[in-house]
């Protein structure tokens, strides 16, 4: 393994120098602390004849300068800290999304190719990767030191995570919340390759397993699981006429607005689809009856996935 | 200490001893607001996150037993302070009968909400698990409803069945008191007072804000 | 009424087990807590030895995952709540809140002992936990994990928690309630000791933090039994509410810890350098902000846990504010020692060891209160270090610079000097051993809580076990010389110090009722007297 310092990411070189001015404020006052300490010990020590002299009795002057001085200081680091934390975790439009799910004690990841892989995560250098994760059973936490950054992984809902590797290289994977007996086990690797390597890695098909593209594969399970059977095949929607039933159409659905019947509007992104899926009570889509049934604790969260790969796939009226 | 104007050494009088005792009360009764806090946060919180769901699991309710209780408890914590005022005023007789009464309508409560209501309520399988009785879309969001449910009725009737022995424990040393000297039914009385308060916000958590959208 | 006449030394007021164990004088209350906090103080440390013994290899020399988690679970729960929580305010603070008040007891006497009997239960049903299979859910609990997936015996260490919890919130109310009612005449607000003050925070804390962590654990229990639960993420419960709930009591415990250390340290700085604590006023008003802010900067442990960017970064803001007034207390404390006569006697030692490792500690926080720093450094062993140079580095020096300073009030003995010097210094070198090269570990990105770790980890692990090594001889020390001076050492008298404070102007040790005659105040605290032979220079 290599490649920790310098970070080899943009930010995370951002975060090296947030920390060294943290560490020159530190030691400033620790040498301030310190030195005063030593310097009255060895000159006020009870046994020394030097002149005390009159001392301040009027101790607010020097109360408000210091607080003031320490509050300015305090200031001037949260909005540093503040402000690259935001981009920190912005992630540019163009990213490329990659999906992560942890277990005990494991991570899975699979690319939009259908490429699985374990504890590894296989990316193209300069390309901003984002990384869609959650989680099978307990938290977990996904960090690369090398990138300076980590997230948790919670069950139940999407975390985010991106980054932008500007350097070829083998980068340690750690899961960072304790997740049980195998915690220690949970680490990987994070394999940087330039784009030419990165395509030929997909197209090796370096995972085991005969990998079909993830949108594909939600395609069937889209039918497996009866999802068909209301919104339509190719998700066109359903009405009474066709299907039955009136369900809304699912093509072109990603990234749209949706009206629910709180009068709430909400961006149909990832982590909205799975809801609908998972608990769908708790999204009901103004003009519709709530009679979708709940898949929670049917499909896994792979399979949860391929299925938002499959919907994110279907493009406005469009029969795939 | 027995001797009706002792007070403990670190005191100046009695008096002392007993305006003392009764800021204990208080800052106590601060400690058990803070401990039901999370639940109605959580509570609230949770019915925010899935208010459809929520409200399903109210309706299955009990409201007409909610309702009564509710009156009970009134009715007993108004019995309570007539028993107070009653020493206050040197009636010690009047005391033991009133608190009598607070105590009866007390345990009245706890006979309907655990004896009945919560037989009722896991006839009908409300209790949360495999065997959960609601269905459809509602079906976890609900459970998650009769989770809080049993938890905070279970954990105020713990309260209750402690307030019910402290009165039980007040009436069997009723001899000791005077117009004077009673702070021990002022202390119980605020700790009666309190539970009923809790039981205040638990009533439209669990029983009217399901029927009311 | 009052005890005539002879005054008994509390400590010869009765020799038999029953007047110990049935006690009601909170002096020698505060004795059986000092019995019980150093008990489990050396079984969590065992236990921590345990773990820098693990970590000498890479591989884990433990051979075993799961004991090691059990480990640093055992040693989390017991150093957390049945040392690092109670030990200031149920020893020191229980001895000595009466004393300097003028008063006889406690308000509620009863109560305190039934505080310590809650307590005894609570360590031991902890123990009863570890021993009878252990957790390993870290003394932070996450859900689901602990709720749904541990094998361990949560529950019974949940009991335990409750029950400290009890005792925790006992000993707060009987000190607020304490303060409030029974301060001697003359003694205003303002004329009492900073020690005072600090406990009356931290008292304030204790009241209001404990019963929620009280509610979360039940509720995590509730789920645990049932598999059901309001954390439960599969019906729609969030695991990160989980969260908030256990920080809102966990981070001001955090102050619980360290205030009453503050307060320490503010008798001790004026006591040894002979002059009157710098700023009285706003280390008082320091105090009392650091307990409101303190509960408002509990989501700065959950930066990278899924809270909202605005979430994290108002947080991020207020824990700078916490910041400023603990900044405020040191610069008062080295105010006070310029144009002073300084001692270097044991006390102040340790009392200088206090303010050294409490500032690194501080300034390691505006590492992780910034919020970018802190996704790289948290959950790794920066973290680690940080907070245990703020609750062991900081809080144990100021718990063992305040039992040197009030040892002959509370024994009638000394100790010897030249050993309690060595104790100091031996526990400073240590402790910047064990601790200092886990602040370069975090940053290097070596995860919390792995039992076996990557290879190039090993060195400064190897250097932080040795260090561990200096520090349980550096814990060992005192415990060996301050249990000789009970038998062998030289008799105290009222005042070894010279220090101002209502405790010196009673006999060492005290009489059962403290004072013959209930103290009338005049004067302001710390009232020294530049010394004579310089003083026409």
């Amino acid at each position: 393994m290599n490649g920790y310092w310098p970070s080899a990411t943009t930010e995370g070189r951002e975060v090296d120098v947030l920390l060294l001015a943290l560490l020159l404020v530190s030691c400033a006052v620790l040498a301030l602390v310190f030195g005063l300490i030593l310097l009255y010990m060895i000159r006020y020590r009870a046994g020394s004849g030097v002149s005390r002299g009159e001392r301040s009795h009027k101790t607010w002057r020097f109360e408000i300068s210091w607080t003031a001085a320490t509050l300015a200081i305090f200031f001037g680091l949260f909005i540093w800290g503040g402000d690259l934390y935001v981009r920190l975790f912005q992630p540019p439009a163009d990213a490329l999304q990659i999906y992560v799910v942890g277990k005990q004690w494991m991570w899975k990841v699979e690319h939009q190719g259908g490429q699985r892989e374990i504890n590894a995560l296989h990316i193209p250098i300069n390309r901003p990767i984002q990384l869609v994760m959650t989680s099978e059973d307990v938290i977990h936490d996904f960090a690369v030191p090398a990138f300076r950054i980590k997230h948790d992984v919670l069950p139940g809902r999407y975390q985010t995570l991106w980054f932008q590797v500007d350097r070829i290289g083998v980068f340690q994977l750690f899961c960072t919340q304790l997740c049980g007996v195998g915690h220690y086990t949970m680490t990987g690797e994070v394999v940087a390759m330039s784009q030419p390597d990165f395509e030929n890695w997909l197209a090796s098909g370096a995972a085991p397993e005969g990998h079909e593209d993830m949108a594909a594969a939600g395609k069937d399970l889209f039918t497996a699981h009866g999802c068909s059977g209301c919104h339509g095949e190719g998700g066109v929607g359903g009405s009474p006429e066709t299907t039955g039933i009136a369900a809304p159409a699912l093509s072109g659905l990603y990234g749209r607005s949706v009206k629910l019947q709180t009068g709430a509007t909400v961006t149909a992104d990832d982590k909205f689809i799975r809801d609908c899926i998972l608990t769908p009570d708790k999204t009901p889509v103004a003009g519709y009856p709530l009679i979708m049934p709940s898949f929670a604790g049917q499909i896994s969260e792979e399979k949860v996935l391929r299925l938002i790969a499959y919907i994110k796939s279907l493009k406005s009226g469009s029969r795939t | 200490m027995s001797d009706a104007a002792a007070h403990e050494f670190q005191f100046s009088s009695a008096a002392h001893q007993r305006e003392t005792a009764i800021s204990g009360i208080w800052l106590f009764l601060a400690t058990e607001a803070l401990f039901f806090g999370p639940i109605f946060l959580a509570w609230i919180y949770a019915r925010l996150a899935d208010p459809s769901a929520f409200d399903a699991g109210g309706r299955q309710t009990e409201l007409a037993i909610g309702v009564t209780n509710t009156a009970l408890l009134i009715a007993s914590s108004f019995a309570y302070g007539v028993g107070l005022a009653c020493i206050e005023f040197g009636s010690r007789r009047g005391m033991v009968l009133w608190l009598l009464i607070a105590w009866a309508l007390g345990a009245a409560f706890i006979g309907l909400k655990f004896g009945v209501e919560w037989r009722m309520d896991l006839e009908k399988g409300l209790f949360p698990g495999a065997t959960f009785s609601v269905h459809g879309p509602s079906r976890s969001g609900a459970q998650l409803f009769f989770a809080f449910y049993f938890f905070s009725t279970a954990l105020h009737g713990l309260h209750l069945l402690v307030g019910l022995a402290l009165l039980a424990w007040i009436i069997a040393k009723a001899r000791q008191f005077t117009s004077e000297r009673h702070s021990p039914v002022r202390a119980v009385g605020l700790y009666w007072s309190f539970i009923d308060i809790i039981w205040l916000i638990l009533f439209p958590l669990i029983y009217l804000i399901g029927r009311a959208s | 009424m009052t005890h005539s006449a002879a005054h008994v030394s509390y400590l010869e007021d009765g020799h038999t087990l029953r007047s110990w164990l049935l006690t009601t004088d909170h002096k020698r209350i505060a004795i059986l807590y000092l019995v019980a906090i150093t008990f489990f103080f050396f079984a969590g440390g065992v236990a921590a030895f345990l773990m820098r013994y693990n970590l000498i290899s890479s591989h884990g020399l433990l051979g075993s995952a799961e004991t090691y988690n059990r480990l640093f679970s055992m040693h989390g729960i017991l150093m957390v709540w049945v040392f690092l929580v109670p030990a200031v305010p149920v020893t020191l603070g229980n001895f000595l809140t009466p004393l300097m008040l003028g008063a006889r007891d406690l308000a509620f006497p009863p109560l305190n002992l039934l505080s310590w009997y809650l307590f005894i239960v609570a360590g031991f049903v902890a123990l009863y936990a570890v021993v009878a299979g252990g957790v390993d859910t870290g003394w932070t609990f996450y859900t689901p994990l602990t709720s749904l997936y541990s094998k361990g015996h949560v529950v019974a260490a949940f009991i335990a928690i409750f029950i400290a919890g009890f005792s925790s919130i006992a000993t707060g109310l009987n000190f607020i309630v304490t303060i409030h009612k029974l301060r001697a005449p003359g003694m205003g607000w303002y004329k009492m000791p900073v020690f005072l003050w600090s406990l009356y925070a931290t008292s304030v804390i204790l009241v209001l933090a404990t019963p929620v962590l009280a509610m979360t654990l039940l509720l995590v229990a509730f789920e645990r039994i049932f598999g059901i639960g309001v954390f439960d993420p599969a019906i729609g419960g969030d695991p990160l509410l989980f969260q908030h709930l256990f920080w809102f009591y966990s981070h001001p415990a955090v102050y619980v810890m360290i205030l009453p250390g503050f307060g320490v340290i503010s008798e001790i700085v004026p006591a040894f350098s002979r002059k009157e604590l710098f700023g009285y006023k706003f280390i008082v008003w320091a105090s009392i902000a650091i307990a409101v802010i303190g509960f408002l900067v509990w989501g700065h442990h959950m930066f990278v846990a899924g809270t909202s960017l605005f979430s994290a970064i108002v947080f991020s803001l207020l824990s700078y504010m916490v910041a400023v007034p603990s900044a405020i207390k040191v610069f008062n404390w080295i105010g006070t020692m310029h144009k002073g006569y300084i001692h270097f006697d044991s006390p102040m030692l340790y009392a200088i060891g206090f303010i050294g490792l409490f500032t690194t500690g501080g300034l390691t926080g505006l590492f992780v209160a910034a919020l970018a720093a802190d996704v790289h450094l948290t959950q790794t062993y920066f973290v680690v270090a940080h907070f245990h140079y703020v609750m062991v580095g900081g809080m144990v020096s100021a718990y063992f610079a305040g039992l040197h300073f009030w040892w002959p009030k509370i024994t009638g003995r000394l100790y010897p000097e030249m050993w309690g010097r060595a104790g100091a210094i031996t526990i400073f070198v240590g402790f910047n051993l064990t601790f200092f090269p886990q602040f370069v570990l975090g940053y290097l990105g070596m995860p919390r809580r792995y039992f076996a770790y990557p290879q190039q980890f090993e060195a400064l692990n190897l250097l932080s076990s040795a260090g561990a090594v200096v520090l349980a001889i550096g814990y060992l020390l005192p415990l060996g010389y301050l249990t000789w001076s009970l038998l062998y050492g030289d008799r105290a008298s009222a005042n070894p110090w010279g220090a101002t404070g209502l405790e010196w102007s009673t006999p060492s040790p005290p009489p059962t009722e403290n004072f013959a005659v209930t103290p009338i105040v005049t004067q302001a605290p710390y009232q020294y007297e530049q010394p004579e032979a310089v003083i026409h220079e």
